[in-house]
This record gives C-alpha cells, sequence and structure tokens, in this order.
C-alpha cells in the first residue's frame, strides 16, 4: 500500500461531546475486568499491578537508604535488614521488572503494532495475569510471615541450610510467577510469526516488537531452568537433600550455575524490551529514521543469543575453574558490542534530526546517557583483574542499577508517557511531565554514582552497618534517593489528574509513526475500525515542517 | 577480637593506596579502563547534547534524508569497540592469570571461615581469630574453607577477593608492599552477622613478623599436630609403609600424579586429600580395594587442614604446582 | 487521520489456529526441554562425582517394570500418532476418537506401573529421607532425589497429557468444531514430547551399570 509520508499530528480529539466507543466502555463492572480476553485490559490489569509491587519495592529501598544514612545499624536490626533488601530484590526484579515493559506495553502495543485483533491465545494472556498476581501474592504473605533474608539470589547453602526465614514460601510465589513469564513470551512469539498484517515483513516491524520478540524467546528458554532451580532448593530446604549443601555431599557451584544461568538472560529481559521502547521514541521525536535500523534489530538478536553465554562472569571469585573464568569473560566483552552498536545508533539518530524535547524524548535521552555509563561499567566487572576487586561491592551495586533504573525503570517512563494518549485518551500535563523526568535523572545520578566510589573503596555489598569512612558516600547517594523519590511519586499525581481532565488526545498527538497510531485513542476493542496502511518504511518520518503546537484543532474544545 | 576495627592508617583505602604486588598493575588497568570508557561515555554525552542544541526543531537544520547510508560506519563502529575489547580482555586475564600461580616459597596460612568470624592459623600452630599477621614482602599463599556458608576474603588495599566455600579449598595469594593495618570484609552475603565479619591484614617488617609468630603460647606447629592426629585416627594404621594393610603410600603425595581406579588420572592436591578423607569411595586409586572407611563426622575442618600440613612436610611440592585449591 | 482505504478491519488470517496451536506447542515443549534440562544437568554433574554411587543405586531401581514402561508409551506413541492420521479424514472420526481413548488408557497402565514401582521403593526404603537404606553409599541419596524429581514431575506430566487426550476423545467422539486435525496433532506433539522424556530418563535412571 502507499507509503504514509506524512504523520500529521492529531493532538486533540475533534472535540465531539461522546467520543466513539473504546475498550475502555467495553463493560465497566469489576467483572468485565477480571475476566476480559482483551490485551489492552490486561495491559492495565498488570500495569495497575506492577505499580503497586513497585511502590512496595520503593519502600523497602527507603528504609535501606535511610539506615545506610548513618553508618551505624541503628534504624533496624540486622535480621530485619537483610529482609529488606531481600524484599527489594525479589519484588523489583520478579514482580517489577521482568513483567514491566512486556506485560504492559507489549501486551497493549504488540497487536497494535502488527495490525492484529489481540495476541494469539488471549485466554492464556489473561492466565498469564492471574499467574502472576497469585505468584505476587504468595511472596507478600512470605513478607507478612516475617520475609526472607537469603537475598534475591538465594545462595546455597545458606539458603538452603542455614536461613531461618520463609525461603520455601517466597521461591514458591517465584516459581508461579515464572509461569506468568513464559506464558507470556509462548504468546508473544506466536503472535508476531502468524498474525503480522499482510504485508508486514519481518524487517518492517518496528524494532520495539523485534525487541520483543527477542525478550520472549528468552523468557521461553530462561525461565524453565529458575523453576528447576527453585524446585531444587525448596527440595533440599524440606527434604535435607544434600543437592547443593556439601555437609550432605552436594555443591553449592552447582546451584550457581543453574541460578545465573537464567538469572543473567533475565537482564536482558529487563533491559531488551526498554532499548525497544527507546528506538519507538527516538525516531518520533528527532523526526528521522532510525539509524541503521537493520544493524538495530541484529544488535537485538545478538545480545539476546550471546547473553545466554555469559553467565559465569557473576562467578570469577567463586572458584570456579580459571578456563570457566576465561571463557566467560571473553564472550561478556563481546555481548557489549552490539549494545555499544544500539547506543551509537541512537545518538547518530538525532544528527540532523529536528528534535522535540517532550517528557518521553527526556526519558529517552535519559535511557541512553545512563545506560551508555551503565555497559561502560560493565566492562570494568567483566575484567577479570578488575572484577577480583569489585564482584560483591557497591560498584556492581551501582552498575546494575544504572541498567535497570537508569535504564529499564526510565524506559518505563517514557513508554508510559508516549502512549499514554493512546490507551487513555487523555493527555498528561507536559510541563509536570518534564519536571518528572528532569528530577528523576537528577535524583538518580545522586542516588547511584556516589556507589561506584564507594565500591572503588572497597565498601561490601549488603551491609547492614560499615565503617565510618563511607559515611560521606552513603550519605550523598540516601540524599539523592531523596529527590529520586520525589521524582517517582509526581506521575502519580499528575497521572490521576490526566484521567479526569476533559482534555482528551487525538488519534496521533506525537505525529508518530506506527500502525497503533492509526486508531483512535483510545482504541476500540476490536483495535482499527479500518484496515490499517502497512507502512513501506517503518520509520519513514517526514521532512520537519510547522512544528506541532498544543492548540487544539478549529473547532475542538480547548482542554 | 569481634566488632568494627578501627584503623589508624587510611593507606588501605584510597585507591591509589594499595598494598600489595598486585595493586599497581591492577590501579594501571583500572586508570586506563577509567580514560578509556570515561572519554566513550563523554564522547556520547557531548554528542548528545551538542545533537540536542544544534538540531532541535525550529533550527531548522534538520534533514530527514541524512544518515542513510550507514555500513561502513556501523562497521566501523562495530570493528573498532570489538578489538578494544578483545585487548582489554587479554589485559585483564594476563593479571588474572598470575593470581592463580603461587610462588614456591609462598607462606602458607589456613583460613577456616565461619559464621561469623575468621579463623586463621600458621604453620607453626599460631592462631589468630579475625586478624593476619603477615610479613612485608614475602608471598603468603591462603588455603581457605568454611565450615557452614559461602563466605568471601576480601582485602580492598590488596585489590583481592577469593570465595571460601564449605566442602572445598579455595586459594588466595598475595606479597604484602606496604606495612600497616589493611581491612578485611567478608564480601559474600552469609547471613545475619555478615556485616561484623570484618578483621585487619596486619604486615609487619619481616624481623618483627618473625617475633610475633614465635612469641604465641608454646604450641606444635600445624604439620606437627597434623602427625599427631594422622596417628590418633588410626590413618597411619594402614598408610604406613610396614602395615599389613595394603593401602597408597602418601609420602610427598602433594602434588603427585594418581591414577584412579575408572582410567582417570589427577594431580593431588589439598582437595583431593580432603575428598579422600571425608568420601573415600570418590576417587579410589587404582590397584586399591576400596576399603578405606569414611571419617566424616570425626574431623574438624581444622583438622584436615593440619593434616594436609603434615602431608605437605612429607614431600617437596611440585615446582610450579597449580594453586592446587582451585578445581 | 491517514489516508486509509474504506474497507473494513479484517484481522489477519483469522484460520490461523492451526498454525497458531502447533507452533504455540513447539514453543511450550522448548521451555520443557529446558525445565528437564536443568534437571538432567543436575544429574549430569552429580553422576560426574559419584559414578559408583549411581551405579550402586542404579542397580536398586526395577529394571523389568521400568522397561514394561518403556514399551507401554512407546506404544502408545504409534497409537497417538495413527489418531493424528485419522484426524485428517473427518470420515474416520470415530477411530480418531477410539485411538486417542487406547492412548489414554496406556497413559493410565503406565502410571499404574510407576505407582506400583514407587510402593515398593517405599517399602524398600529408597525414599532419600530418614531411614534412607543407602545412606552410608555417597551420591545414592542424590540419586534416588533425582529419580523420584525426575520421573514424578514425568508423571504429572502424563497425566495432564491423559487428561487433555481424554479431553480431545470425547471431543472428537461427538464431533466438536473446536477439536480440528491441527489442534489434535499439537496434542500428540504434547504426548511424544512426554515419550521423549521418558526415553532419555529410562536409561539414565534404569541401566547405570546394569551388568555389575
Amino acid at each position: 500500500m502507499s507509503s504514509v509520508a506524512e504523520a500529521t499530528i492529531d493532538r486533540v480529539g475533534d472535540g465531539s461531546a461522546a467520543p466513539a466507543p473504546s475498550y475502555l466502555d467495553d463493560g465497566h463492572s469489576l467483572r468485565s475486568w477480571l475476566t476480559t480476553h482483551d490485551h489492552k485490559r490486561i495491559a492495565i490489569l498488570y500495569a495497575i499491578s506492577i505499580t503497586v509491587f513497585f511502590f512496595i519495592g520503593g519502600l523497602a529501598a527507603t528504609l535501606i537508604r535511610l539506615e545506610l544514612a548513618t553508618p551505624a545499624g541503628d534504624l533496624v536490626s540486622h535480621d530485619t535488614y537483610n529482609k529488606l533488601f531481600t524484599a527489594h530484590g525479589v519484588i523489583m526484579v520478579w514482580l517489577f521488572l521482568i513483567p514491566s515493559i512486556p506485560s504492559v506495553f507489549g501486551n497493549f502495543l504488540v497487536p497494535l503494532m502488527i495490525g492484529a485483533r489481540d495476541l494469539a491465545f488471549p485466554r492464556l494472556n489473561l492466565l498469564s495475569w492471574y499467574l502472576y498476581v497469585l505468584g505476587g501474592l504468595i511472596v507478600l504473605v512470605a513478607l507478612a510471615l516475617g520475609g526472607v533474608d537469603t537475598g534475591w539470589t538465594f545462595y546455597a547453602p545458606y539458603s538452603t541450610m542455614f536461613s531461618n526465614s520463609w525461603v520455601a514460601v517466597t521461591l514458591v510465589g517465584v516459581f508461579v510467577v515464572g509461569f506468568s513469564s513464559i506464558l507470556t513470551g509462548l504468546n508473544f512469539i506466536v503472535t508476531v510469526h502468524t498474525l503480522r498484517a499482510p504485508g508486514l515483513g519481518w524487517f518492517k516491524l518496528p524494532l520495539f516488537v523485534w525487541a520483543h520478540y527477542a525478550t520472549s524467546v528468552i523468557l521461553v528458554l530462561a525461565t524453565p531452568v529458575l523453576a528447576i532451580t527453585t524446585l531444587l532448593v525448596v527440595a533440599e530446604r524440606l527434604l535435607q537433600i544434600g543437592v547443593f549443601d556439601p555437609a550432605h555431599g552436594g555443591d553449592p557451584l552447582l546451584f550457581q550455575h543453574l541460578f545465573w544461568f537464567y538469572s543473567h538472560p533475565a537482564v536482558y529481559i529487563m533491559v531488551l524490551p526498554a532499548m525497544g521502547v527507546v528506538s519507538e521514541i527516538v525516531p518520533c521525536f528527532a523526526r528521522k529514521r532510525i539509524f541503521g535500523y537493520r544493524f538495530m534489530a541484529y544488535a537485538i538478536l545478538g545480545i539476546a543469543s550471546i547473553g545466554f553465554l555469559v553467565w559465569g562472569h557473576h562467578m570469577f571469585v567463586s572458584g570456579q575453574s580459571l578456563a570457566a573464568s576465561l571463557v566467560f569473560s571473553l564472550l561478556s566483552f563481546l555481548v557489549a558490542i552490539p549494545s555499544a552498536i544500539k547506543v551509537f545508533n541512537w545518538t547518530a539518530t538525532l544528527y540532523k534530526g529536528s528534535i522535540r524535547f517532550d517528557a518521553p524524548m527526556l526519558y529517552a535521552l535519559g535511557f541512553i546517557g545512563l545506560f551508555t555509563v551503565g555497559g561502560l561499567t560493565g566492562l570494568f566487572v567483566a575484567s577479570l583483574a578488575l572484577d577480583v576487586h569489585l564482584t560483591d561491592t557497591y560498584f556492581v551495586v551501582a552498575h546494575f542499577h544504572y541498567i535497570m533504573v537508569g535504564g529499564s525503570v526510565m524506559a518505563f517512563f517514557g513508554a508510559l508517557h508516549f502512549w499514554w494518549p493512546k490507551a487513555t485518551g487523555r493527555l498528561y500535563p507536559e510541563v509536570w511531565g518534564r519536571i518528572a523526568a528532569v528530577l528523576i535523572f537528577v535524583g538518580f545520578n545522586l542516588t547511584f554514582f556516589p556507589q561506584f566510589l564507594l565500591g572503588m573503596r572497597g565498601m561490601p555489598r549488603r551491609y547492614h552497618a560499615y565503617p565510618a569512612e563511607f559515611h560521606q558516600l552513603h550519605m550523598a547517594s540516601s540524599a539523592g534517593a531523596v529527590v529520586l523519590a520525589l521524582g517517582y511519586l509526581l506521575p502519580l499525581f499528575y497521572f490521576s489528574y490526566s484521567l479526569r481532565s476533559a482534555c482528551r488526545a487525538g488519534a496521533n498527538p506525537f505525529g508518530a509513526l506506527g500502525i497503533e497510531w492509526q486508531t483512535r485513542s483510545p482504541p476500540p476493542t476490536h483495535n482499527f475500525d479500518r484496515t490499517p496502511v502497512v507502512p513501506e518504511h517503518v520509520y519513514d518520518y517526514a521532512p520537519p515542517g510547522p512544528r506541532p503546537t498544543r492548540a487544539p484543532a478549529a473547532g475542538a474544545k480547548a482542554s | 577480637m569481634s566488632g568494627i576495627v578501627d584503623l589508624a592508617s587510611d593507606a588501605g583505602l584510597s585507591w591509589l593506596g594499595g598494598a600489595s604486588s598486585v595493586a599497581p598493575r591492577y590501579d594501571l588497568l583500572f586508570a586506563a579502563m577509567v580514560l578509556l570508557c570515561g572519554t566513550v561515555a563523554l564522547g556520547v554525552l557531548v554528542a548528545i547534547v551538542a545533537f540536542s542544541i544544534r538540531y532541535r526543531a525550529g533550527a531548522g537544520r534538520g534533514d530527514a534524508a541524512a544518515g542513510r547510508r550507514t555500513r561502513a560506519i556501523e562497521i566501523a563502529w562495530t570493528v573498532t569497540p570489538l578489538v578494544i575489547f578483545i585487548g582489554l580482555f587479554v589485559w585483564a586475564a594476563h593479571d588474572f592469570v598470575a593470581l592463580y600461580r603461587p610462588p614456591a616459597d609462598a607462606l602458607p596460612v589456613y583460613v577456616v571461615a565461619k559464621q561469623w568470624m575468621w579463623k586463621l592459623q600458621h604453620r607453626n600452630g599460631r592462631r589468630e581469630i579475625n586478624e593476619l599477621h603477615v610479613p612485608l614482602g614475602q608471598p603468603v599463599r591462603l588455603l581457605m574453607t568454611s565450615q557452614d556458608a559461602i563466605h568471601s576474603f576480601f582485602v580492598p588495599a590488596f585489590r583481592l577477593k577469593q570465595d571460601v566455600v564449605p566442602g572445598r579449598y579455595t586459594g588466595l595469594w598475595f606479597t604484602a608492599t606496604k606495612l600497616g593495618e589493611f581491612r578485611l570484609f567478608c564480601a559474600e552475603y552469609c547471613g545475619t552477622e555478615h556485616s561484623q565479619m570484618l578483621g585487619r591484614i596486619v604486615v609487619l617488617p619481616p624481623a618483627e613478623y618473625a617475633r610475633w609468630l614465635g612469641s604465641g603460647s608454646e604450641q606444635p606447629s600445624l604439620a606437627q599436630y597434623g602427625f599427631a592426629r594422622f596417628r590418633a585416627l588410626g590413618c597411619s594404621g594402614c598408610h604406613d609403609p610396614a602395615s599389613t594393610v595394603h593401602a597408597p603410600s602418601l609420602e610427598g603425595l602433594l602434588g603427585r600424579t594418581v591414577h584412579l581406579q575408572d582410567g582417570r588420572t589427577l594431580v593431588a592436591d589439598e582437595n583431593y586429600v580432603r575428598d579422600s578423607i571425608l568420601v573415600p569411595g570418590k576417587d579410589v586409586v587404582a590397584g586399591f580395594a576400596p576399603v578405606m572407611p569414611s571419617f566424616a563426622g570425626q574431623v574438624s575442618e581444622e583438622d584436615i587442614q593440619a593434616l594436609v600440613a603434615y602431608l605437605r612436610s612429607t614431600g617437596a611440592p611440585a615446582p610450579g604446582d597449580p594453586q592446587g585449591a582451585r578445581r | 487521520m491517514t489516508a486509509a482505504t474504506a474497507a473494513a478491519f479484517v484481522p489477519a488470517d483469522v484460520a490461523h489456529d492451526g498454525r497458531a496451536a502447533k507452533l504455540g506447542m513447539w514453543i511450550f515443549l522448548a521451555t520443557e526441554l529446558l525445565f528437564f534440562g536443568g534437571l538432567l544437568v543436575a544429574y549430569a554433574y552429580a553422576r560426574t562425582h559419584w559414578p559408583e554411587g549411581f551405579a550402586i543405586a542404579s542397580r536398586r531401581t526395577d529394571v523389568v517394570l521400568g522397561t514394561v514402561n518403556t514399551g507401554v508409551l512407546l506404544t502408545s506413541s504409534a497409537v497417538i500418532a495413527f489418531a493424528v492420521a485419522c484426524a485428517e479424514d473427518p470420515a474416520q472420526r470415530r477411530w480418531t476418537a477410539r485411538a486417542l481413548a487406547l492412548t489414554a488408557v496406556l497413559g493410565v497402565v503406565f502410571l499404574a506401573v510407576k505407582g506400583v514401582e514407587y510402593a515398593h521403593e517405599w517399602r524398600e526404603h529408597l525414599f532419600p529421607l530418614a531411614g534412607f537404606a543407602l545412606a552410608d553409599v555417597a551420591g545414592a541419596g542424590l540419586f534416588f532425589l533425582l529419580y523420584f524429581v525426575m520421573t514424578g514431575l514425568h508423571a504429572l506430566h502424563l497425566l495432564i497429557g491423559i487428561a487433555g487426550v481424554c479431553v480431545f476423545a470425547g471431543a472428537t467422539r461427538i464431533a466438536k468444531p473446536w477439536a480440528t486435525a491441527p489442534r489434535v496433532e499439537a496434542m500428540a506433539l504434547y504426548w511424544h514430547f512426554v515419550d521423549v522424556v521418558w526415553i532419555l530418563l529410562y536409561p539414565l535412571l534404569y541401566l547405570v551399570e546394569r551388568h555389575a
């Protein structure tokens, strides 16, 4: 079909008094929501649940940073502190980050982006959400019973033999959530293979779809290994068999291999969808094609595949063989290359663009900067000799927070702002959106950059109390966390406000390309009223035209 | 002595104040990485800021047709990082491998970690808790195991760390190059008082170290103690050359190549000795019946370390013996 | 709004259920492979460390019943393959249903034999709990833990398969429209996978150094 030469900006709806019914109008009862098969409603269900877990995990982080503001362990007991950082890790990894972008934005957008009516298995999708909620509730029950103090990494034999906390219950919760992940991944893969609109070849797919496809492959192949690992830990804990405990003939390193075989690809589950989001936002707000589309797609596949081969870089000082360490280090350097390509390509997309700095773009630019720092510090810990000093210190903590929070969470917020009008039919207040973005960026750096310095100076991880010489850096970090928390709380308010404001969004407030923007905001239940047009080139943004304004179209009601 | 140790010297904390023979190499590599990564990060950030300003909407400098022919530059910025990364890998790997090659004259110290303290024993039998005295300029080799969970022996001033794992020996060697006291941390989460599992390394001039070593209460050397256990536990009943029971000779065992019943061959190291004491059926020597009973439950970790020290004293270790403590 | 045709939206490839179901099943089987794969890794690791213990423990499994079960499961795979062939032809609906029913029966036979085996092993104190018969053989406890976890998970998957096959058998008999040939094939894929897992487990669990 003809290419979409220009994406006209349709910011505000045509102002008619009663907008056409959307998926949000398709039943208002709680039951209609809890028994829905609509991928868009399921995405909203996920959005609400992960937000709840985000703030619970964030509460744990707040208490941690409060405690660490002073060297003495004076806010909570040793055991409570250990349970806090465990809760923070378990909740943030499994109940927030892993589902976040795929289950909210992947669910909402993948069918829209490929011109389909829904995912391949809509009922399986709903089951995924129920499994997620069930697993999450089990984890919360474990917390309520007294929590678990093993760290989110559950290293044996501490977790199997020595911890006096609710390890088995927590791991059952994780096991259940794992199946939610597997089913979501399965659904996405089959959807992308079988439900693309006619004419939508693989190399016309948005990078967001590529990213979710690759993420789904990882979900499907890595999560089962986590399932088995949790099963074996629970079995050892309940039956006292020596799978991992040397006192009974087991091997603690076997646990680490099994655990990290999943948990390293898991970080790519957390970052690839974020990269997909950034690849949608940057071309739109730079009004330019993404630089090197094919390389970007291949880089996604490269990250996903090589990412399965590097798990041993978490074990350089564990006692594993020298040969294994050498191989894992080399592969870890190699996996950095496709990520580097992506950063360079995003930056090059800005060159000779026509850049606007709406909130989504601020988040995307923040992602690129912070992911670059996080990725480069990953090279430090991939270097064998350096990792000997840096592993298990705050350097690693800073490294992974730069990627997961500076990267994935920022991308999540970028996605939230970018597709908020599409999903809700409302416009968020742009000024507040930008303020929050800046607050989060600044607060994040204030919180986590000092942690690189702490690690370089030898401050170990998971320490409740610490020697006085680390006080200043910890205090700086805790102060930064206040700013970061403020930044995270702001959107709660202005997004809620936007839901009640009268100002409605048009189909395409940002003038973006992509099939999802061809339908109304919010979309009808069946996604499209008219057959969508498959563009010739997925990111064919027009030359810069007249600047779009927020002013409503003629005849429309002002907000 | 438990609790947080106050140090007079800040030498162990400044990241330029390394105190071991490997610290200068580490600091050089680290500085090089900071320079390289800092340059790249700065480059990317400057580019983003510069493009954001120069190509902002309304500046009229945009050209949507730019950046269409990408292959050459893509290949360039794929291959260039690849080459640099391989270089970095080789550099770091080279330094790392050296950590696995303790000098033959390294002083052995035996370490047992437990929740939540470090127990150390010198060759002459002198014991320490949460402290390690070492001489300046002399290689020291730690042979470590844990009694319970996984711990990790971390001395930031030395730029060294090694997990201490139950059920096996892991090793760490260093040569202290500065006098003073340096922090020892446990770096692998091990339970309630993980953050209290602190200690210090005390580096003394060699003469003072020798005085310190000899000044402890009179007790047998570790090897002597090991010999006493060897007799008391009945090992010599079978392994003595005069015994009527056909059992492998243990003289100079460490470092020797051993042929096993199932056709495998291995070099006897501390882990092999430990396994043979606790799980004798695991690696049976070729030509011998698997009749050795297990001593699991009858020997403590310190006992096993003492027996190892005794065996080591019965024969010269093989030159360039790879640090046998790692599998 | 972009210049779009006035055609009403027809979602892509509505008749996709065959392709989607089979593709979905293949992916699901890939996850199952990784799931059992983790156990196989643990098995390989442990067997390398305790070859003697594994051999001694393996000889205590009931190789006669295990072999019988292998035969039962292989036969059931042949039967369900026949059912898939019949499903291609709507006229052979009755035979499809009968073949599916026979498959389920064979599956139940397998489970019954397995139950008998477990009962024997319980009586002989081969469950790796307190009072384990081979407590002094290093590695035997781990062998039997893996034996019960692996065969137990396998049995669970077989049970789910039996339930699914029964549902399909009933649906085919009364000509339910959703029981299409591609879906029957997807069910058969699952059954074959359960069979393949058993074929992997059988020598690893029953045949370690039997000759000794």
